[in-house]
């Protein structure tokens, strides 16, 4: 086994997903199979090997850090499930 | 010969002589959906009215010598890019009605080009599948064979210009999602190079991987649209600055001195026989036209399906972490508390695939794994890329099938997601690599279903690319060929 169902349940705490029993036992099974596959990365000796996170030769996208309109705070709202004219609306945090 | 069937070049040579306007071929576009659209399924949203009002404006900035390239030419896009004038809803619930605050670049760019855009075309959700059944609305029927799967995740862009329902679409491609698609529909589909085309306003699936790019009806028109899409914007920080040539001017050369590679790696264990013949006859034609062919070696291809399997997860994670009810999309309002509100939205929102993917990557990342699962791939990615950059030391291109197989029936492998990841074994690496890669029709197997070769070169080589498949068009006979929809 690559991953019980114990860590599933835990990393879907981490990714802010709730799942029902049949989608644990569901995902368990996909998520060992898809992990058992991946395994066969162990085959390679990969010491010393760089890791590339970017294919193209570019480090960083610098400009000038000047003051340029953006988004009007009314679009800013627009999509929101729930607003106030002024910010996001959410559930109470505090109790 | 109706107005939809035509190509995008033929189209115009049409409207700058005058023989039709734009609005003549709008209305036999919009005709032709009509009639093929309940087989097709392809369009999340067509703009009816919008497109014929922009129709008119063509035709008056025609008539003022105000025509740019793409001038009065009906297209669709896939629902990943961000438009202010329809939803954005990228196949999920998540995003069902969101219409985005501003447009994606490659929006505006095909809106510059003076073309008219029809709708937005269905997909999997977040990009996430090979097959566009895990779209939320509908799921994408391949036009040559009912029941059949268009492919993806930009299945509803091949299906749409299969189906002729558009003259050309965007889609987007992380791992095989512009070229798998339309490899199983027979249109031309291009990946460029990563970051030779914006990606400012595509909704994000694996920010390393993905890339913007045409699915068209022949090779020119694929040109056509990346003359018009290609180029750097102060938007999109992994874009490149360099120039773009005009993709038209190669197109006629001969293929006399070009060396084309054939990866031994890409022709092996479960390659349909009927692929393997089709590409093999392209091979002919293209040593006919003046090419040599010369077997090369990708030696860790075998390892791309598990490379790919964890970094694309590990960024979609991340990139999908916005998605909470908050500011934008879909919020299940029977929450008490904020972190119920989270749980509830995203698991409500989110279909099994996305979910899935999610977990992937949350896993990969998170302590103690990290190292084993995602370092590592982002190593043996190197080997890849490094695969590649050896080979294209000894070729200009290389060629080989997109999709081990023609289309499956819609359904299949369906609870088998491994088996779903396996069949993107061949078009995954050129993500990896950010090469440029492409699918030009080369064949139909003995059920009429359309097979397609894959093109790759070295980055911004996607000239190499164009002349090669125009060669391969030339004479593989398949051009003109349309699917009988009933």
């Amino acid at each position: 086994m690559k991953i019980t169902r114990d860590e599933v349940q835990h990393v879907a705490a981490l990714a802010r997903l709730d799942l029902n029993d049949a989608e644990v036992d569901r995902m368990t099974g996909q998520l060992n199979a898809i992990l058992t596959y991946v395994a066969k990365l162990d085959e390679l000796d990969t010491a010393g090997v760089v890791v590339t996170t970017h294919t193209q030769p570019m480090i960083n996208a610098f400009r000038e850090d000047e003051v340029r309109p953006s988004l009007p705070r009314e679009q800013a709202l627009a999509n929101s499930p729930e607003q106030n004219g002024e910010s996001f609306v959410v559930p109470r945090v505090i109790g | 010969m109706e107005y939809f069937s035509l190509t995008a070049h033929e189209a115009l040579r049409l409207l700058e002589s005058g023989e039709v306007s734009s609005m003549a071929l709008t209305e036999s576009v919009l005709a032709r959906i009509d009639a093929v659209e309940p087989t097709v399924q392809a369009y999340l949203t067509l703009d009816r009215e919008g497109v014929l009002r922009q129709a008119e404006q063509a035709d008056i900035a025609r008539k003022k010598g105000q025509a740019g390239p793409l001038c009065g030419i009906p297209l669709a896009i896939k629902d990943a890019f961000c438009t202010t004038t329809m939803p954005t809803t990228c196949g999920s619930r998540m995003l069902e009605h969101f219409v985005a605050p501003y447009e994606a670049t490659v929006v505006t760019k095909l809106a510059q080009a003076g073309s008219i855009l029809l709708g937005k075309l269905a997909m999997d959700e977040f990009a996430m599948g090979s097959t566009s059944e895990t779209c939320a609305f509908k799921v994408p029927h391949n036009p040559w064979k009912k029941g059949y799967v268009a492919g993806g995740s930009s299945g509803g862009s091949a299906a749409a210009v299969a189906a002729d329902e558009c003259f050309a679409s965007l889609g987007s491609d992380t791992g095989g999602s512009i070229r798998q698609p339309a490899s199983l529909c027979g249109t031309v589909g291009m990946k460029p190079t990563y970051g030779r085309v914006s990606r400012y306003g595509l909704v994000a699936f694996a920010s390393s991987l993905d890339q913007v790019g045409p699915l068209t009806k022949d090779v020119r028109d694929c040109a056509l649209m990346m003359n018009a899409i290609c180029g750097y914007d102060p938007q999109d920080s992994t874009s490149i600055d360099q120039p773009v040539p005009d993709y038209r001017t190669s197109l006629q050369a001969g293929l006399k001195g070009v060396k084309i590679g054939i990866p031994r790696e890409y022709f092996g264990q479960g390659l349909d026989p009927e692929v393997d013949q089709a590409v093999r006859q392209g091979m002919a034609m293209l040593k006919e036209a003046g090419a040599e062919l010369i077997e090369v070696s990708l030696p860790h291809t075998d390892y791309c399906v598990a490379v790919f399997y964890l970094i694309a997860p590990a960024e979609a994670s991340s990139n999908l972490a916005c998605f909470d009810g908050v500011r934008y999309g879909f919020r299940d309002r029977s929450a008490d508390s904020l972190i119920e509100m989270y749980n509830k939205t995203r698991s409500h929102g989110f279909g099994d695939e996305v979910k899935r993917r999610i977990l992937i990557g949350t896993y990969a990342l998170s302590s103690g794994y990290y190292d084993a699962f995602y370092k590592k791939a982002s190593q043996v990615r190197t080997l890849i890329k490094e695969d590649f950059a050896r080979v294209f030391t000894t070729c200009d291109l290389m060629v080989s099938p997109v999709c081990p197989t023609p289309a499956w029936k819609i359904g299949d492998m369906a609870d088998d997601p491994l088996a779903k990841y396996l069949s993107d074994i061949l078009t995954l690496s050129t993500n990896l690599a950010g090469v440029p890669g492409m699918s030009v029709p080369c064949g139909f197997s003995r059920d009429g279903l359309p097979i397609g070769m894959q093109l790759q070169a070295a980055h911004f080589n996607e000239d190499v690319l164009l002349r090669t498949a125009y060669n391969l068009e030339q004479r593989a006979g398949v051009v003109g060929k349309k699917p009988v929809i009933a």
